[in-house]
């Protein structure tokens, strides 16, 4: 008989009754504490239902109000009927009534004797402490906190303002360096009986009377008065969420739980039949010494806080619907946008879908429709081509074809006389590579068979369109990949532009391609602009485009003039 | 501003529960069992009409997972339906023969319910094609759910409405009793959901799927509302403004994170398209009795003749809760 259990209950009362009575059977003393609040029927129903075992006591009940000195008090009560009824009690556990036994009795009570000198409880100082939910470390121990958390939370919060601009600091009592760790010990028969019989007991409790949450603060405080040796871990696995309230495990978590080697674990459902069936059974699988190692369950849990507080990027639903600038990104993968390119070179896209091995859409944002590769009327994930709606919420349409797309990557063009309204989205977006051949737009109203008056009007409208959309990809808060070429500009040198755009795509490289796109014959283009010109009309955007240049391109004499490495 | 605004809220909902106590004087005792109701039971509300053949699949289907109580408004069923439900022992039945229109789409009945016998209960208030699909669902039951969501101080959970449909015609493969209607109606639209925030509400508006890709192509903006909130720790002062789209006080319809995080949520799978629909749209395009001048059912019957299929070669059949999830129709949350 080396280590006795004392249980604190407030719900769920047959568990604890199962789970004392797993102990007592199996010879290790129980002392249980209810909480004053639950009624006597049931806690009549508790005491009947382990009144056969003698190892079984119950302690003096307090009110236990979650936070607050009640709870130190009632863990008190029961340590110290543990310690006076017995004597043989070498380590002392303190669990709870929602705790689970994951081991079997006696690879703990080897464990122990083992270590008979250490004291497992985690403590920290208040400076290294990450995890307090509420923000109150240090202030933990030099604030009052006269009102509930719970409660009243609004006036918790402003007597805390209070207390913090006037400046007010408790004294905290001498050779007490403050610690803070999970409420779950195991202490020795030494170090609990000295932190319970100090002479200086009363000025201590009274100093944690007043302190915050002092069940995760008093033991871990006055253990590093007397312990010699102590081993900073609790030994009962429990995980505190965002929230600071304990996870809840559940049949599903089984294996997991067997794994993590734990001793006992916290909190259990109380209508998980099948781990309490399954652990409360365990037949004795002979001394095995392995370490608690609770590394995996720990992953679940953190991946669980991951995605409550980051989310998945780029991914909009019905429980996620992140404000402006708190996506942790728009869409959830990269993406290249063309624009000018196929109004520049002739069969663009099956040229570019070639190169990169994989499938680029046509104008996503066409009046008309969403040109989507193969141009279908559906789209990954039953993405409608339907131009109504995609204009009725075109963020969503483009994010959700990220979204479906996962794992490729999406390519589409884009042109001024598309729909306009996504160019924001897409410049604020850091997934977005996007690169511009201003003017370009020109080169199918150069080759249209069209009367000059509408051209003229059309080339005004693209051009004023265009110019707008340069200016947001221009701005200051753009966070997208962008290019600008005027069409002069690109012309000079389009295969080594070209190279370089999908240079920055990265991704796996792609078997060099022999084949270059073909370049739209552009000879009498600075005359058309001319006339343009002529016309009154001003296309600046195409950049300073001379006849030579035009000359020149023919004179290179045409089919396929230069090579994409 | 917004404390008028907030008023007006305030008043609306008074509205709502005056008119429910109103509307409820349409209802009609069938069946009370209500005395058998304990105070940890997790209910179901349903209002139905000629439902019969959905009903025994729909009562196991939530029976399993944990509900203990069913409560049904009948609208002047013809098929049994009442008859059916009157016989179950964990079901306590009404029947109204009012407009169903005009008790708000059957809201005024079920808001007047929910006050009565909701009252610090956990409500799933459905319709009988509706199947709630949770975050491991399939190793623990509801009430695993609500006390959790209890213990987050969570009162209210949100769930997208699916719609589930078969491949090919729809009235190619009948639908028989008892039978799983997802074993026929399997596919669904994982990607096409157009999101956004109603300010007035604090709810999401979400709208898309096959109806939308179908039916309401050509004016998106009439494509019936996917956004639901069908699980409620339901108070007496609760009462649903618009179907279970939205509730009020509005602080109910925030069950998404604004902040970049996932909170919790769930799938509604919508059974609507087996082969009891073509009947259904026809009836109810004479009854005249749904949302919007039935437009909805105007715009299903037209598409319906000319092509019946709703699966394209995009959809995605069904498997698991752990599928939606990956796909990002649900989330676990923080629930581990």
């Amino acid at each position: 008989m080396s280590v006795g259990f004392v249980m604190m209950c407030h719900t769920a009362l047959d568990r604890a009754a199962q789970v004392a009575r797993h102990w007592a059977e199996r010879d290790c003393p129980v002392v249980i504490h209810v909480d004053k609040r639950v009624p006597k029927p049931s806690f009549d129903g508790l005491r009947e239902a382990v009144k056969d075992l003698h190892n079984i006591r119950f302690s003096g009940r307090h009110k236990c109000e979650w936070g607050t000195w009640s709870l130190v008090r009632a863990s008190q009560t029961g340590a110290e009927v543990m310690l006076a009824e017995f004597p043989e009690v070498r380590h002392v556990f303190l669990a709870s009534g929602s705790c689970l036994p994951l081991r079997p009795v006696e690879e703990l009570r080897a464990y122990l004797a083992a270590r008979p000198r250490t004291d497992f409880i985690e403590s920290v100082t208040t400076e290294d402490v990450e995890w307090t939910v509420d923000g109150l470390h240090s202030e933990r121990f030099q604030l009052r906190f006269p009102f509930s958390w719970k409660r009243h939370r609004w006036l918790f919060d402003r007597y805390v303002e209070l207390q913090r601009n006037v400046g007010f600091k408790r004294k905290i009592p001498d050779k007490l360096v403050p610690h803070l760790g999970s409420q779950w010990w195991c202490l020795t028969r030494q170090t609990l009986s000295a932190i319970l019989q100090d002479p200086s007991r009363k000025t201590y409790d009274k100093f944690f009377q007043r302190v915050w949450i002092p069940d995760e603060s008093y033991y871990q405080t006055l253990v590093r008065k007397y312990s010699t040796r102590i081993e900073s871990r609790s030994l009962t696995l429990s995980k505190f969420d965002f929230q600071g309230k304990p996870h809840v495990f559940y049949d599903d978590h089984l294996h997991l739980l067997r794994r993590s080697d734990c001793f006992v674990a916290r909190k259990i459902w109380a209508k998980a039949d099948r781990l309490y069936d399954t652990f409360l059974n365990e037949q004795d699988r002979g001394t095995v010494m392995s370490e608690p190692a609770p590394g995996k369950i720990d992953r679940v849990f953190a991946k669980a806080l991951e995605r409550r507080t980051r989310g998945r990027a780029g991914m909009y639903m019905h429980s996620r619907f992140p404000n402006p600038d708190w996506e942790n990104g728009k869409s959830c993968a990269p993406y290249s946008v063309f624009q000018g390119f196929n109004d520049l070179f002739e069969n663009f896209e099956p040229w570019l879908s070639r190169r990169l091995g994989t499938r680029v859409h046509g104008n996503l944002f066409d009046p008309l429709r969403a040109r989507f590769a193969g141009d279908g009327d559906v789209y990954s994930g039953c993405l409608s081509a339907s131009a109504e709606l995609r204009d009725y919420n075109p963020e969503r349409f483009l994010t959700s074809l990220i979204w479906n797309t996962r794992g490729e990557r999406q390519v589409f063009q884009f042109s001024p006389r598309d729909i306009q309204r996504i160019a924001w989205f897409m410049a604020s977006d850091g997934n977005a590579q996007i690169s511009v051949i201003t003017g370009a737009w020109a080169v199918p109203l150069f080759t249209a068979n069209k009367d000059f008056q509408s051209i003229r009007k059309q080339a005004a409208h693209l051009q004023k369109q265009e110019v707008d959309f340069v200016d947001v990809l221009r701005r200051v808060q753009t966070r997208a990949d962008v290019r600008i070429w005027s069409l002069a500009e690109f012309v000079e040198e389009p295969m080594e532009h070209l190279q370089s755009i999908l240079d920055a795509m990265g991704g796996p490289s792609v078997a060099r391609l022999t084949e270059a796109p073909r370049l739209v014959d552009l000879t009498g283009f600075g005359q058309f602009l001319q006339n343009l010109k002529n016309q009154g009309m001003n296309p600046h955007v195409m950049g300073d485009f001379p006849v030579e240049i035009v000359e020149m391109q023919a004179k290179s004499g045409g089919a396929r003039p230069y090579l994409v490495r | 501003m917004k404390a008028v605004r907030r008023y007006k809220l305030r008043l609306e909902r008074k509205r709502f529960l005056v008119r429910a106590w109103r509307k409820a004087r349409e209802l009609m005792l069938v069946a009370d069992r209500t005395d058998d109701i304990r105070p940890s039971d997790v209910l179901c509300f349903v209002t139905l009409r000629n439902e019969r053949i959905r009903l025994p699949f729909f009562l196991n289907y939530y029976r399993e997972r944990g509900v203990s109580h069913f409560i049904f408004v009948d609208n002047d069923s013809t098929d049994g339906t009442r008859e059916y439900l009157a016989a179950q022992g964990d079901c306590s039945v009404w029947m109204s023969q009012g407009s169903y229109k005009r008790s708000r789409f059957g809201m005024d009945w079920i808001n007047a319910l929910l006050r009565q016998f909701g009252h610090g209960h956990w409500c799933i208030i459905v319709d009988p094609d509706e199947f709630l699909v949770y975050p491991f669902c399939d190793t623990r039951p509801i009430p695993a759910l609500t006390d959790w969501l209890a213990a987050s101080s969570i009162k209210s959970f949100g769930a997208m409405l699916l719609d589930m449909y078969p491949k090919g015609p729809i009235t190619s493969q009948p639908y028989s009793e008892g039978q799983n209607p997802f074993d026929i109606a399997c596919w669904f639209d994982s990607g096409n959901y157009i999101i956004d925030r109603n300010w007035d509400y604090g709810n999401l508006w979400i709208q898309g799927g096959p109806r939308a890709r179908l039916f309401f192509d050509k004016n998106p903006e009439r494509a019936p509302a996917l956004n639901k909130i069908p699980l409620v720790k339901w108070d007496k002062s609760f009462s649903f403004a618009s179907s279970t789209h939205m509730l009020l006080p509005r602080g109910l319809n925030l069950v998404f994170d604004e902040w970049g995080g996932e909170k919790a949520s769930g799938v509604l799978m919508h059974a609507k398209f087996l082969d009891t629909f073509t009947t259904k749209a026809r009836e109810e395009l004479q009854r005249k009795q749904h949302y919007a001048n039935s437009h909805e059912y105007k715009a299903y019957h037209s598409g319906l003749n000319e092509d019946p299929n709703l699966w394209c070669k995009w959809s995605e059949r069904y498997i698991n809760w752990r599928q939606l999830e990956i796909l990002g129709l649900m989330s676990k949350g923080n629930w581990a």
